[in-house]
Order: C-alpha cells, then sequence, then structure tokens
C-alpha cells in the first residue's frame, strides 16, 4: 500500500471516532457506569475484539505505540491481527515491551510489568454486565445500577461459598468503582483485579457486541466484592515460572506431551523473555535459545 | 396497640381505559391486624393489592404509610428508590405462584439471605446461621439449605417464600392467595404457619384470597368485592356469620359443606 488515504486514518470515519471518544469522556466522568454506544461493523467477527478495536480506533494518533496482547501473549493471532491492523490503517509504531507503549489494548490480562501515568489500557470485553446471569432483563440490570440495588451480587458469591466453601469465582470477578458503580472487569483472572485499583494509567473497557463503553480513570478505586469472613484473594501458584523462575505472577499451563508433562510459564510473555535476557532461568529453561528440542518434561 | 393505623388508602381507583380495576377504595390497616380482601376472581381485588405493595400506580387517590419513625409517607409521592427499600425492608409480598417470588435458580439459603445482603450484610457466616434459623421456622429441614428452590414441593416453595420475606423483619406483608393451588392438608398447614409467625411477629398483613375458610383463619377484618367495589367490610366473624349485602350472602352460601 503506497498511500494511507485508502482508508480513513485508523479505519473509523471521524463522525463515528467523535461519537465512541463522547462515550468514551462520559465513562470517564462517571467511573464504572455503561455508557451505550452506536458500535460499528468491523472486518472482524464479533467475540475477537470489536468493542477494544474500536476504542483504540478512536483514540490513537501516529505518534502512539501500540502494544496488543492476547491472554497476556504478544504472539498470539488475535494480537498479531489487530497488531498489523493498526500498523496498516494507522500507521503507528507498534512494540511487545508493555513500558514503551502508549496504548495497550488487552484480551483479559492485565501486564505484569506496572503501568505508568499515560499510558492508555483498552480492555476487549465480550459480557459488560456484571449482574447478566443473575437478572436477565436489561431493563431490570439498568435500574438495578441506577438505584445502586447490588444485594444480588453478593447472592453470587454467598453460592459460591455454599457450594465449594470459598468464592470460587477465578475470573471477571465483580468489582466496585469508587465506592458507586458494580463493574464487570472483563474476563480477566481476579489476580489482575488488585493491579486495577488506584492504577496511574487510564483503563478504557470496549463491548462490541453489546455496544456499551466504560471506563475507569487513573487513580480511582478498584475494589473487589467480598465477605468480612471470606476476604477477597487472588491466586496463588506453588511454584515458579518453569522458564523465567519469577514468582507472584501469572502462570499458565502449558502441555509439553502427552505422557501427562506440563509446565507453568508467565501468561505474559514479554515479561517473561525480559526476565530471561536479563538472566534469570527457570529449571526448564533451555541451556540456549537454540537448544529448546532438549526440554524435559515436569514430573 | 398504637392509636395511629399502618396504613391507610382513601379512595384507590385504578382503570384499565375504560374498565374498572377497582374503585374508590377507602380503608386503615392497623399494625398487628390481618385484613383480608376477599371476593369472586375478577372483582379487583389484586389489582388492589398491587395498587398498595406500589406494583401498579393507582388512577387516582392516596395510600400512606406509617413509617418506622412514626411519620405518614405518601406512597405515590416518593422515589422509587425509596417504595424499593420500603419493599425488600419494612414490607413483604407473597406471591401466589412462588416461583414469582423466589429465585429459583439460587440456593434456599441464598433466597433467604439475598434481603440480607441488600441491605448491607456482608459476614456470611451469620447470613447462613440466619437463613438456617429461617428455614427451621417455616418447617424447612436444615439439610436443604443448598438446594434450589425448583427441588421443592410447592408447599415447601411456599414456605420458602414466606421466610425470605419475613428475614428482615417486615412490619406489613402483603399476599396474594398464598394457599392457592396447595392440597388441603398441606393448606392447612401453611395457614398454621402463617398464624403463628403473624401472632409472634406482631405483623400487620393485608391477604387477598377467594377462600373464606382462609379469611376466616387469618384475619381480623375484612373487605368483600365486586365489580372493583368493596361492597361490604367489617369483622370477619360479623361479615361472614351475619353477611348483610345481598353478595355477601351469596358468597357465604356458596362455600361447600362436606
Amino acid at each position: 500500500m503506497t498511500d494511507i488515504a485508502t482508508y480513513n486514518f485508523a479505519y473509523l470515519d471521524e463522525q463515528t471516532k467523535r461519537m465512541i471518544r463522547r462515550a468514551i469522556l462520559k465513562g470517564i466522568a462517571i467511573p464504572g457506569y455503561q455508557v451505550p454506544f452506536a458500535s460499528r461493523e468491523m472486518p472482524m467477527p464479533y467475540g475477537w475484539g470489536t468493542g477494544g478495536v474500536q476504542v483504540t480506533a478512536s483514540i490513537i494518533g501516529p505518534d502512539d505505540v501500540l502494544k496488543v496482547i492476547d491472554q497476556g501473549a504478544d504472539d498470539t493471532t488475535n494480537a498479531v491481527s489487530i497488531r498489523a491492523f493498526f500498523k496498516k490503517v494507522a500507521k503507528v509504531a507498534v512494540t511487545t515491551e508493555t513500558a514503551k507503549a502508549s496504548i495497550i489494548q488487552t484480551r483479559h490480562r492485565v501486564p505484569e510489568h506496572p503501568l505508568t501515568a499515560g499510558q492508555v489500557l483498552v480492555y476487549q470485553v465480550p459480557i459488560p454486565e456484571p449482574l447478566r446471569f443473575l437478572e436477565p432483563r436489561e431493563t431490570e440490570t439498568r435500574k438495578m445500577h441506577a438505584l445502586e440495588e447490588y444485594g444480588l451480587m453478593h447472592v453470587k458469591l454467598y453460592e459460591d461459598i455454599a457450594r465449594h466453601g470459598r468464592i470460587a469465582t477465578t475470573y471477571a470477578y465483580p468489582v466496585k468503582v469508587e465506592g458507586r458503580y458494580v463493574m464487570d472487569p472483563s474476563p480477566t483472572p481476579k489476580f489482575d483485579n488488585p493491579k486495577m485499583h488506584r492504577s496511574p494509567a487510564l483503563q478504557l473497557f470496549g463491548a462490541g457486541r453489546e455496544k456499551r463503553i466504560y471506563a475507569v480513570p487513573p487513580f480511582t478505586d478498584v475494589v473487589s466484592l467480598d465477605f468480612e469472613d471470606h476476604p477477597f484473594e487472588v491466586q496463588t501458584f506453588d511454584q515458579p515460572c518453569a522458564l523465567c523462575a519469577a514468582e507472584n505472577v501469572y502462570l499458565d499451563e502449558v502441555i509439553l506431551d502427552d505422557h501427562g508433562g506440563h509446565m507453568f510459564v508467565c501468561s505474559d510473555t514479554d515479561h517473561c523473555e525480559k526476565r530471561r535476557a536479563d538472566g534469570h532461568r527457570g529449571h526448564l529453561a533451555p541451556e540456549t535459545h537454540l537448544a529448546s528440542e532438549k526440554m524435559e518434561p515436569a514430573q | 396497640m398504637t392509636d395511629e393505623p399502618l396504613l391507610r388508602g382513601s379512595a384507590l381507583s385504578k382503570f384499565y381505559g375504560s374498565r374498572v380495576g377497582c374503585e374508590n377504595v377507602s380503608f386503615d390497616l392497623w399494625p398487628g391486624e390481618v385484613l383480608a380482601v376477599v371476593g369472586e376472581s375478577g372483582s379487583g381485588k389484586t389489582t388492589l393489592l398491587n395498587c398498595l405493595s406500589t406494583r401498579l400506580l393507582p388512577s387516582s387517590g392516596t395510600a400512606s404509610y406509617r413509617m418506622r419513625d412514626g411519620q405518614f409517607r405518601e406512597l405515590y409521592r416518593m422515589s422509587e428508590a425509596e417504595r424499593r427499600f420500603l419493599m425488600r425492608t419494612d414490607w413483604g409480598f407473597v406471591h401466589q405462584n412462588p416461583a414469582d417470588g423466589l429465585r429459583m435458580t439460587v440456593s434456599a439459603g441464598a433466597n433467604v439471605g439475598e434481603r440480607l445482603m441488600a441491605v448491607g450484610d456482608r459476614h456470611y457466616g451469620k447470613i447462613r446461621a440466619t437463613a438456617v434459623d429461617w428455614l427451621s421456622r417455616v418447617e424447612i429441614d436444615e439439610d436443604r439449605i443448598d438446594d434450589e428452590p425448583r427441588a421443592f414441593s410447592g408447599g415447601m416453595r411456599q414456605r420458602l417464600q414466606i421466610a425470605r420475606n419475613l428475614v428482615t423483619g417486615p412490619r406489613l406483608v402483603f399476599m396474594d392467595e398464598p394457599t392457592g393451588g396447595l392440597d388441603v392438608s398441606v393448606q392447612a398447614r401453611l395457614l398454621d404457619l402463617l398464624r403463628g409467625l403473624v401472632t409472634d411477629l406482631g405483623l400487620a398483613a393485608i391477604v387477598v384470597t377467594h377462600d373464606l375458610a382462609v379469611a376466616r383463619l387469618l384475619s381480623q377484618r375484612m373487605m368483600v368485592m365486586k365489580d372493583g367495589h368493596v361492597v361490604e367490610s367489617g369483622l370477619t366473624d360479623r361479615v361472614l356469620d351475619d353477611p348483610r349485602a345481598p353478595y355477601t350472602q351469596l358468597l357465604v352460601s356458596s362455600i361447600l359443606q362436606v
């Protein structure tokens, strides 16, 4: 492609971007409130991040540096495609390094590297309504948000404890934003909930199919719901990352063979690579980068 | 008893287009009193109940309720938030069909605990202990606490619905045919239970029923409705033993004798 003029800058037309920016501003003004917006058809199916892509397209400028992650990884189909998309339609610089990015579009993770002021985290959201599976009527859930009737949310947590002896919700764990609106933090693992609390970065949430945008401005309280005698806690792992030996990070289980061999590695690939480049070695890390075929399965 | 009523309805009317739901109904309900509203189906008794419980707005007329601070508030001038708060704290509503008043997909314990959590209770152990206590008061075994109401019989569901409504210690309970659709022995036990609870807790209640026997057992006073109008009202025993209005006489003489 010789010229960007084939598409409007960042794919969406200016009127659409204006409309979405308006929704974003309203979302920022009312933290956690779901703002309806006129979601557009995007050149990808619903469920692949159409909401996140529209938010990113509306805020991105030529000087931005974009990072896209999918379940923490920079190198999976969704992440690679969206990154390539914006490279093509906005000609922006892209990166996989968290610290260098000005906009990070994410599917279901908050990067391990602490975010800083000025960065924007854009979440792809499948179902923005935290009360949806408890109360199917949209008219009713809107009223419950309006009147701050959130007893039902605790009914769900009560059910968890009654059935499993503890709060078994591990992702899409409901939070209360700035003491007012209960919000679905998108299906991020609850491990990431504390990172959203008083984060210096701006957090924007886009749900394309459900046509909702909501936001958490920088330094906003994001508190996970819980019971006094069953307080909120994050997942813990009994072993460090098999490749970079990182502790207190979110790990993915990777199956190595069909004999039950598996390992736990960082879900955030950028974080893992950085640590390995700095000389950290996990117990399954290859001797050199080329010796990966020597990997032994864990017991 | 205090010298002021708990709920006061005056000249309540509800029209559905040109049809009359109920017209010009006035009454006082006193604390701890059970008022039965009887009449054939289509006589406007459920419309009246829905208006009083603010589930419907009347076409004209007012209803005022004495709040816990002793002040009368006009129900239809309150904000929706206040009405809904009243609905889940100081009031209860027992539906004829328990599925309308219960969450069928969450456990019995959570059904009872929901109102507590809605008013800000955040201690799992205490909520569960209260739920256990209430289940035993409505004669549901403690080991059914984690079962969904879908697995309950009709009578158990109705008792669970009652427990769910009474857990926040309401002062006024609306009941719409609470024993409808239950067989006679289950009905008898439920009535017995209701009578005990109403007396123990000093509840005021408005019970809509077409079953005069239920009215006789539960209520102290009754209103007889016909075509949206109150044709007769008075002490239950007086109305049933010495009916004055022709329609009431017809109603009382229509009771099947066994």
